[in-house]
């Protein structure tokens, strides 16, 4: 090692940012910027879950009054909208951020100061979106926000511009990201990391971001044409000047169950990256996990009708869609059984992160049985809007996505702050999170069936509904408290928890092959790959990554990474990286204010603004005699 | 009148946490008056004969897969890390049989059973004799018969005579549905929806409006009432008559003060045409779409204070003095 030292403290000195706000603003790590995503998307799982509490104590008992109407419908719109894009999405990025640079071997992301434009993004449409609270104004007419309640007929104040806007705004943060990921994960991964090498955490990253890049253009010109109409007098929706309500309908369920999906096949793939290491063994059925992961995502653009069996389509039409929701679940299912088949040939450990994903599997498994019954035409038209739905879909995305985003956190948690969180006050928190959510979602499946249809602020006594809306309420609780109890003890453990070094679980990938957390650069130099589980097979691999003498490769000490081939990871060339940048936060600031000067309609805000993002641009590629950015 | 009772007949008292328990539940029988699974039509038999198959194979994959979960975790307890490296010849093809082949051949089963009961379905509503209109409106629903009767937030059908519903809507998306007699259908503005309704039996049944609306989604209720075929016909007869005699001096205020501006009672002054046809009122078990069942004092509260009632509903609250709504509240509880 000796002979590496120069070479590692030009590393060091290439790649420190210093400390302080200056590059707490410009940051461009793409570790730092995975944590602020996940930080901030926890933030905003709080203020959904909050939300949702404060519903289910006005629905504890028929007929209360604990939120008028309007409360109601605006908080339940806005929890949607949170969970979604504002939790979900964020958070499984953050992993994502953090995570596939180091599980490729990579440096950072391939876009570093995109990857940062991503994130300020986010936090901008967050606080777009709740800056509606402060004028009272939020978004309700759900998530959904079907015209034409949502248009300037039924809806005349701002809050339907704060969804369509916000919405606008934070998709330019999505689709940024997952052209990152989309570009880090094909062109820099670590030499010999073929696609049949690579972490399915890595696939499920991948098939996210494609379903994004494909998915999102449909909800953003649902918007735009929303406001063209709200604002400009443009007519797509109203049916009296020739417009067709069901037109959002469609555009918006193209976008709506891919986004479904995309939240659900990162949160698989960190299944299929904890189960192996858990189970101390291989998983089996690499390929089938891949291939399914890979047809959900492309399957999930052939299903949006389902959302729309009760709006009175021909049937020929309905049977179509039925179809490919009924094999949709046949992909899942695949994944289900190889977890299954790699628990029954491996030794399970069941520390905190495989109980959650026990846990998660149990719902998961429940959340695909309600599936194909709403693939069956008639059932669906029976037990859509109701409950039914509503505990569907929370045992697929709760279930299926928060369960492994806490497995996650448990996991991974210890490689960001290298201590290890507690583990008996874990398992406190899954149980308690495993049976509030029971509690809480179970019941309505019953209240479904017996007729409580959702979106309703409150319910008549006497029929029958009562109980378990009381139970479902006490379940909110015990859920919330689970989850407090692992955000307490993530911090507690940050000071005080157990050294974890740097491979506290015996892990298969490289993130393991760095020290925790790992240093600015990640790896002193990128290792080579020799099989799909690096760690197990390749014992020269260890905290510092693969050394030179036994064929890492140092670049030199640069500012660098490296770029390969699509298919085969061979070495094609070294990629200059840029150095932080003031410009992502500083374009942010410029289109937020575009959007801010849409909202409150003034011509001569959003111009200003629109300038400044110009100027922002030209910083962001002035040439500075170095290549900043291939 | 009957006010149409809507509850659930027992209160269910166990705690549902898990599966087993809630498939228990549901084939205990107390599924309240408006299940789906207590069918009272046709309709909604044929889909709860779906329902009941796809539970049980769910159960079954349920039981199969957590059980193995559970044992491959209990027996990872005995196993060693060399066991654990063994090679599993067996797992992919596990993967392929149980994951791709039974699942497959489960759930592409299920598909054309249900397609075929979605198919009956459809045919179901081509040969029926009595076409009703349904208009939903911010938050009530209209209700409209060939013969120009015309009630609100009642639906009167006969018992064992398929009904052909024409759904429409004055404003927003509303969806109509019954559970207890089938399948929603949502009515959609610059659409023309169609669906059959049947009761075996004579009875009520609550339905309420499932697509949400705004602000008084929760309170848009509706109530079906299947008449024996005699019965109905002798009812929907009287409907299109105009009012007959009440208490005249309710009548002018009616007439006179803002009630008449929105609403209409045939063979009076009374011609508004915004909220409910109010021509036989005093024939209806609610008020407000259901969100009051119908007597004197609800009335009086009702005409007084709406927005209180009903917060959001287009109805305005009223000035009237004491005599005057006792007036009022006397006329239209006349209007049989």
């Amino acid at each position: 090692m000796t002979t590496l030292a120069p070479d590692i403290e030009h590393l060091e000195e290439q790649w420190h940012e210093p400390p302080g706000l200056g590059s707490f603003l410009t940051t461009v790590d793409h570790k730092r910027i995975g944590k602020r995503y996940l930080y901030t998307g926890l933030l905003f799982l709080v203020v959904g879950g909050v939300e949702s509490l404060v519903m289910r104590v006005q629905l504890a008992h028929s007929n209360l009054h604990v939120l008028d109407p309007e409360t109601y419908n605006q908080l339940f719109s806005m929890h949607g909208v949170t969970m979604m894009f504002l939790f979900a999405t964020p958070v499984l990025s953050g992993f994502g951020n953090y995570l596939v640079p180091l599980m490729i071997g990579a440096r950072d992301m391939a876009f570093p100061r995109l990857n940062a434009f991503g994130y300020w993004v986010f936090l901008g449409a967050g606080v777009f979106f709740h800056s509606s609270f402060l004028v009272h104004r939020l978004p309700d007419a759900g998530w959904f926000n079907y015209t034409p309640l949502s248009d300037s007929v039924y809806s005349a104040g701002p809050n339907i511009d704060f969804y369509a806007l916000g919405l606008i705004f934070v998709g330019i943060s999505t689709t940024a990201g997952s052209i990152n990921f989309i570009v880090t994960i094909l062109k820099t991964r670590a030499p010999g990391m073929s696609l049949d090498r690579m972490p399915i955490f890595v696939w499920g990253e991948l098939a996210m971001a494609l379903t994004v890049v494909f998915a999102l253009p449909a909800l953003t010109l649902a918007n735009v044409m929303l406001e063209l109409e709200r604002r400009a007098g443009f007519h797509f929706f109203a049916p009296a000047s020739g417009g067709q309500p069901l037109l959002w309908q469609h555009l918006f369920w193209i976008f709506g169950h891919p986004e479904v999906y995309l939240v659900v096949l990162p949160a698989l793939g960190i299944a299929s990256a904890i189960i192996p290491t858990m189970c101390r063994r291989p998983m089996i059925g690499y390929t089938y996990i891949v291939l399914a992961e890979m047809a959900i995502a492309l399957l999930g653009f052939g299903v949006w009708v389902h959302h729309m069996f009760a709006t009175g389509l021909p049937t020929i039409g309905l049977s179509f869609i039925s179809l490919t929701s009924f094999l949709i679940v046949i992909p899942s299912g695949v994944q289900i059984f190889a977890w299954l088949a790699t628990m029954w040939a491996g030794k399970p450990v069941l520390r905190t992160p495989m109980l959650f994903i026990l846990g998660f599997i149990v719902l998961f498994v429940i959340g695909g049985l309600s599936g194909p019954m709403l693939a069956a035409v008639p059932l669906d038209q029976q037990v859509t809007d109701t409950y039914f739905v509503v505990a569907h879909f929370h045992y697929v995305l709760v279930g299926g996505a928060m369960f492994p985003i806490f497995a996650g956190i448990y996991f991974w948690a210890p490689k960001m702050t290298g201590r290890l969180l507690h583990e008996g006050w874990g398992k406190v928190s899954f149980w308690l999170m495993f049976i509030g959510f029971n509690a809480l979602f179970f019941p309505m499946h019953i209240l479904g069936l017996r007729g409580q249809p959702r979106r309703t602020y409150t319910y008549q006594a006497g029929l029958g509904w009562d109980f378990l809306n009381l139970l479902e309420t006490i379940g909110a609780f015990i859920l919330a408290l689970g989850i407090l109890i692992t955000f307490v003890n993530w911090i507690w453990s940050t000071k005080r928890g157990q050294p974890a070094g740097h491979d506290p679980w015996g892990g298969d990938t490289l993130e393991w092959a760095t020290t925790s957390p790992p240093a600015e650069y990640n790896f002193e130099a990128i290792p080579t790959v020799r099989s799909r589980e690096p760690m197990w097979d390749q014992p020269e691999l260890g905290p510092h990554g693969q050394p030179v003498e036994a064929g890492g490769r140092g670049l030199g000490g640069g500012h660098n990474t490296l770029c390969t081939s699509l298919l085969e990871a061979e070495p094609e060339v070294v990629v200059p990286m840029p150095h932080e940048s003031p410009w992502p936060l500083l374009l942010t600031i410029a289109l937020g204010g575009i959007f801010l000067g849409l909202l409150i309609r003034s011509w001569l805000f959003w111009t200003v603004a629109a300038i400044a993002a110009v100027v922002s641009v030209a910083g962001w590629f002035w040439p500075r005699g170095e290549t900043q950015e291939t | 009148v009957s006010t149409g009772r809507v509850g659930c007949a027992r209160e269910s008292a166990a705690p549902v946490l898990f599966l087993a328990a809630g498939v228990a539940l549901l084939a205990g029988g107390c599924s309240g008056e408006s299940s789906i699974v207590s069918p009272k039509g046709p309709a909604a038999r044929s889909v709860a004969g779906i329902w009941w198959p796809m539970l049980a194979v769910a159960t079954a994959v349920f039981v199969f897969v957590t059980g193995m979960l559970l044992l491959a975790a209990a027996r990872g307890r005995r196993r060693t890390e060399e066991q654990a490296r063994t090679p599993a010849l067996w797992g992919e093809p596990f993967i392929v049989i149980a994951g791709v082949l039974i699942s497959g051949a489960i759930l592409v089963g299920f598909f054309v059973f249900s397609l075929g009961r979605m198919q009956a379905l459809a045919d179901g509503g081509r040969k029926t004799k009595l076409t009703v209109s349904v208009i939903g409106h911010d938050w009530w629903w209209e209700v409209r018969y060939p013969n120009g009767a015309v009630s609100a937030n009642e639906i009167h059908i006969p018992a064992g005579v398929k009904v052909q519903l024409a759904l429409s809507t004055d404003d927003v998306i509303h969806s109509f549905w019954v559970p207890t007699l089938g399948p929603k259908t949502d009515m959609i503005p610059g659409q023309h929806n169609t669906m059959w309704l049947q009761a075996s039996e004579p009875g009520v049944y609550r339905g309420q409006c499932a697509e949400f609306c705004g602000l008084q989604h929760a309170n848009m209720i509706i109530r079906v009432v299947a008449d024996a075929p005699a019965d109905f016909d002798r009812w929907v007869a009287a409907q299109a008559e105009p009012a007959g005699p009440s208490d005249e001096v309710g009548r002018r205020i009616f007439e006179t003060q803002t009630c008449a501006g929105c609403h209409r009672v045939r063979g009076t002054a009374a011609q508004g045409a915004v909220g409910p046809d109010l021509t036989h009122f005093a024939g209806r078990a609610t008020l407000g779409a259901g969100v009051l069942p119908t007597s004197p004092d609800n009335l009086r509260r009702w005409i007084a204070d709406p927005q209180g009632v009903k917060p959001g509903a287009t109805m305005p609250p009223t000035t009237l003095s004491a005599d005057q709504l006792n007036a009022l509240v006397a006329y239209l509880e006349g209007l049989r």
